[in-house]
């Protein structure tokens, strides 16, 4: 079982990388925005499948990426006015 | 009993990595920004939510599997909120 998370994960992880391809094709902003919150969901579900196969502390780190990829987030949102006030 | 929660895990993780290639694919493919959006918040959040219901067997006691419902939970109260934003601020800019 623990082999089968592992590959689990790598695959993931694997989907991932491929997703950052948006990042160097663009064109907007928010599709590079995309591929870090990709990046943000991916990095969770890798976590959380080494949190299974034998690492619970992995479940922490998740928790934390979680919440700093809702903050990126807001922070993309709120750089695009130049007062950075946002909505 | 063992082997059908082995057999359980296999099935919802194998299913989860199917919708994370989903969404990846989504977010090569599609056309323009918002579909991108679409295809990413929806597809990703289901793929870790099913990872997610995988790995619930083998966590050790409840409040270990509540940890890991709550960073479902987490995600995709931030990501519905996140995606909202994000695609607001496209419609603007066009």
């Amino acid at each position: 079982m623990r082999e089968f998370l592992l590959c689990a994960a790598g695959f993931v992880l694997a989907m991932v990388a491929l997703g950052l391809v948006r990042i160097l094709r663009g064109p907007h902003n928010a599709d590079r925005m995309m591929a870090a919150q990709l990046l943000g969901t991916g990095g969770i579900a890798v976590l959380l499948l080494a949190a299974g196969s034998g690492l619970p502390a992995a479940v922490d780190v998740a928790l934390t990426l979680a919440l700093l990829a809702a903050f990126a987030s807001v922070a993309f949102v709120k750089s695009g006015k130049s007062s950075g006030s946002g909505e | 009993m063992t082997l059908a929660l082995n057999v359980f895990t296999v099935v919802c993780v194998v299913a989860g990595a199917i919708f994370f290639l989903a969404g990846t694919v989504g977010l090569l493919r599609f056309p323009d920004t918002l579909t991108r959006l679409h295809a990413l918040t929806k597809a990703d959040n289901l793929g870790l939510g099913l990872i997610m219901l995988g790995l619930l067997p083998h966590v050790d006691g409840p409040f270990g599997a509540l940890k890991l419902v709550a960073v479902w939970v987490l995600v995709l109260v931030a990501s519905a909120s996140a995606s909202q934003l994000i695609a607001r601020s496209v419609r603007k800019d066009q």
